[in-house]
């Protein structure tokens, strides 16, 4: 019964040690000499410019609050697809108006200009 | 495999993610880490709905249908407080929860 | 594959509910599409037309006694007599809205759709024999409101009480669907009471029980989950601190709103679920809530008299009322669920009409809210001051308001029900509460204004608290014309 769980377990320190054991190994084979060149921050070739902690816009966040609503309420579809050929034409009516209504949300969404990058 | 995990252990599971929910909602100071805790306790109320509807009722996919409609639901809660901590944030220049306190009680 | 059953489908009991939602989509959509900046007020017209039509819709469906969608929305005389409740308290805060938004300059379009939206809750709510549908309508409900709260936005008050009361109801939602599975694991269903012959319900299985057999752990630790979401809802005492601060800091139309809206439909809810799905566990929920009411009307008017800004002091005495209110819940009588309504109605037109005065006290930037802003008013505008008058008489539950009535009434019901000891409770306590209603009186009528404040007068606002004092006064004169059709709403609850 339980010994199901073993199963999980293997794998648990199988995927663990699958990233870990390169970088162990890595750590001990490699030659140490480090110059001050090879020190200094990469950042695609160049010195890094600015604090790491940058201000995003507004904007970017009213995205990310618009995209979790729509793509939450795509969960009232998975069980009309699922049982598509069992609930006829009621259950699409009824995804219909659901999907309908998502629209009119996305409408008011874009006349309120959420939708503009400034 | 339905017996592989004895009921009580999700039981157990959810009973504890609503208490770290319930202490991170009540301890919290970052206004974002409350609604985290808050999103904690909704999603034990879900484990369990479905744990109950797999284990006691299977016939009837009411758990299910209630975990759906939860979801749906926080989502929309926490669309609303993180617009409203973003209103926050541009009026005190901070989420702290104390420090937003002008309201005498 | 073995075909699902699709329930059939009654769109009648939906038609108020759908006539309401339908139009606040559409609004919302010609808000923003037709009605130029500034002309808000055109909006908020239209949002009181679709109201009015949606009680017209309700109007012929008056005696009925079905339900739909599985037995998950009933519709009786007890949800429609809520539903025309919500429609008005929807109505009259739209109408005293109208002038004051431009006047707060926070004129956006959104604001009567919102309202509409809260009002859908509450009728659904009110509709509601399904815990999953119970809790659709208060996150409905409360998520309009958390908006509504926050509404005027750039407002650091309002703002901060927007976010102590979203903080407060997702905390309370948190326990309310953790209570339902509880409910859910016992029992199996979350349907309160059975529409149908042999579908489950909670009535059904509590039926079927012998309780010294069965151990009820689970049932009982999830209702009382669901009790303190519906205390954090209802404001009832050890739930309440939220209440000040957020009546408060909300819009003055929006706090009218609340204070009336969100008690009549949570209590609703509550009536439905502890008289038609758990009556048979009342002697272990009646002491509980007997306790809670007296505390919350013990505290919550105490609270009031320490207060000198009167949003606050009628922010507490609503969570008094509260507690009077959910006299008329927790007997399950006939007399009960009637207290309740009438109360409810009576209560819903006075609190309306008040705040409804305090909004033409309140000038931009600046609220004269405080005792001293009162103080003589009656020299300078004589019909707020004899509106105020009224809606403090009769939330005192002085004799010939609409409050005395719905007072006389659940109280009537708590003594017929067995707990006198709690009409005494609320009798003492309204004669506390007396004490700082009429404190304003003597302050409009008995002394010369302190502080220069000019109250402004509208139409809308007008028209607000004339609707609201007369319904209070011809309520409280001729009680018998709304306690004819509260009697036949009764027999339907209590079937």
């Amino acid at each position: 019964m339980l010994t199901n769980y073993a199963f999980i377990g293997i794998l648990f320190v199988v995927a663990l040690s699958f990233p870990l054991l390169p970088l162990i190994m890595a750590f001990f084979l490699r030659p140490k000499r480090p110059t001050t060149i090879k020190q200094s921050t990469y950042e695609c070739g160049l010195e890094a410019i600015g604090d790491v902690h940058v201000q995003f816009k507004v904007q970017y966040y009213l995205y990310a609050i618009a995209f979790v609503i729509f793509d939450v309420e795509v969960i009232f579809l998975y069980p009309w697809a699922v049982a598509f050929d069992q609930v006829g034409l009621f259950g699409f009516t009824a995804a219909a108006v659901f999907i309908l209504m998502l629209f009119l949300g996305l409408l008011y969404e874009w006349k309120k200009g959420a939708l503009e990058w400034i | 495999m339905t017996d592989a995990v004895p009921l009580s252990w999700v039981l157990g599971l959810s009973g504890a993610l609503f208490c770290i929910g319930l202490f991170a909602a009540l301890a919290r100071r970052n206004l974002v880490g409350v609604l985290m805790g808050v999103e904690l306790m909704l999603n034990a109320a879900i484990i369990n709905m479905v744990a109950f509807w797999r284990y006691l009722e299977p016939r009837f996919i009411t758990g299910q249908n209630f975990a759906i409609f939860i979801i749906a639901v926080a989502a929309a809660e926490a669309a609303v407080g993180l617009a409203m901590i973003i209103a926050i944030y541009r009026n005190w220049q901070t989420v702290k929860a104390d420090e937003v306190d002008s309201l005498k009680g | 594959m073995e075909q699902i059953q699709i329930p059939p489908v009654d769109l009648a009991v939906v038609a108020p509910l759908i006539t309401v939602v339908g139009w606040a989509i559409v609004l919302l959509l010609v808000d923003v599409f037709f009605v130029p900046a500034g002309q808000k007020r055109i909006t908020g017209y239209l949002g009181i037309a679709g109201l009015v039509m949606a009680g017209a819709v309700a109007a012929p469906l008056w005696g009925s006694d079905s339900s739909t969608f599985g037995g998950m929305l009933v519709l009786d005389n007890f949800a429609l007599a809520l539903t025309w409740i919500f429609l008005l308290i929807g109505a009259i805060s739209m109408v005293i809205a109208l002038d004051y938004l431009p006047r707060q300059g926070i004129e956006q379009g959104e604001f009567y759709p919102l309202i509409m939206f809260a009002v859908s809750a509450m009728m659904l709510l009110g509709q509601s024999a399904n815990l999953i549908v119970m809790f659709l309508g208060i996150e409905l409900l409360s998520i309009t409101l958390y908006i509504l709260t926050g509404f005027a936005y750039p407002r650091l008050s309002s703002e901060e009480a927007a976010m102590k009361y979203l903080l407060l109801g997702a905390f309370a939602a948190g326990f309310f669907v953790y209570g339902i599975a509880l409910i859910y694991g016992q029992t199996g269903t979350v349907q309160l009471f059975s529409t149908a012959p042999g579908q489950e319900s909670l009535a059904e299985y509590l039926g079927r029980q012998t309780f010294a057999a069965v151990d009820l752990t689970l049932l009982l630790v999830g209702s009382g989950l669901v009790l303190v979401a519906f205390g954090f809802k209802v404001a009832l005492v050890p739930f309440h601190m939220w209440t000040p601060d957020v009546y408060e800091g909300a819009p003055t139309p929006v706090t009218a709103f609340m204070s009336v809206g969100t008690k009549g439909a949570a209590l609703a809810a509550l009536l439905r679920l502890l008289d038609m799905a758990l009556p048979s566990l009342q002697p272990i929920w009646l002491p509980v809530l007997a306790t809670l009411a007296a505390v919350t009307m013990l505290l919550g008017n105490l609270g009031a008299i320490a207060q000198s800004n009167v949003k606050r002091m009628l922010a507490y005495s609503s969570i008094g009322h509260a507690g009077y209110l959910l006299l008329g819940v927790m007997t399950v009588s006939e007399r009960g669920v009637q207290g309740f309504l009438f109360y409810l109605l009576a209560y819903s037109l006075t609190n309306l009409g008040a705040f409804a005065v305090l909004i033409a006290l309140e000038q931009r930037g600046e609220a004269a809210w405080s005792l001293d802003d009162f103080a003589g008013l009656w020299q300078r505008q004589p019909f707020l001051a004899l509106a105020m008058a009224v809606f403090m008489l009769s939330l005192a539950g002085v004799p010939p308001t609409a409050g005395f009535v719905g007072k006389f009434y659940v109280f009537m019901a708590a003594w017929e029900g067995g707990l006198g000891w709690l009409a005494l409770v609320g009798m003492l306590t309204s004669a506390i509460a007396a004490f700082f209603y009429l404190r304003v009186i003597a302050r409009m009528f008995m002394q010369e204004p302190v502080r220069d404040v000019q109250p402004q007068l509208f139409r809308g606002l007008t028209l607000g608290i004339s609707i609201a004092a007369a319904g209070t006064l011809i309520f409280g004169i001729l009680p018998t014309l709304l306690i004819n059709v509260v009697q036949q709403t009764a027999l339907a609850v209590g079937r």
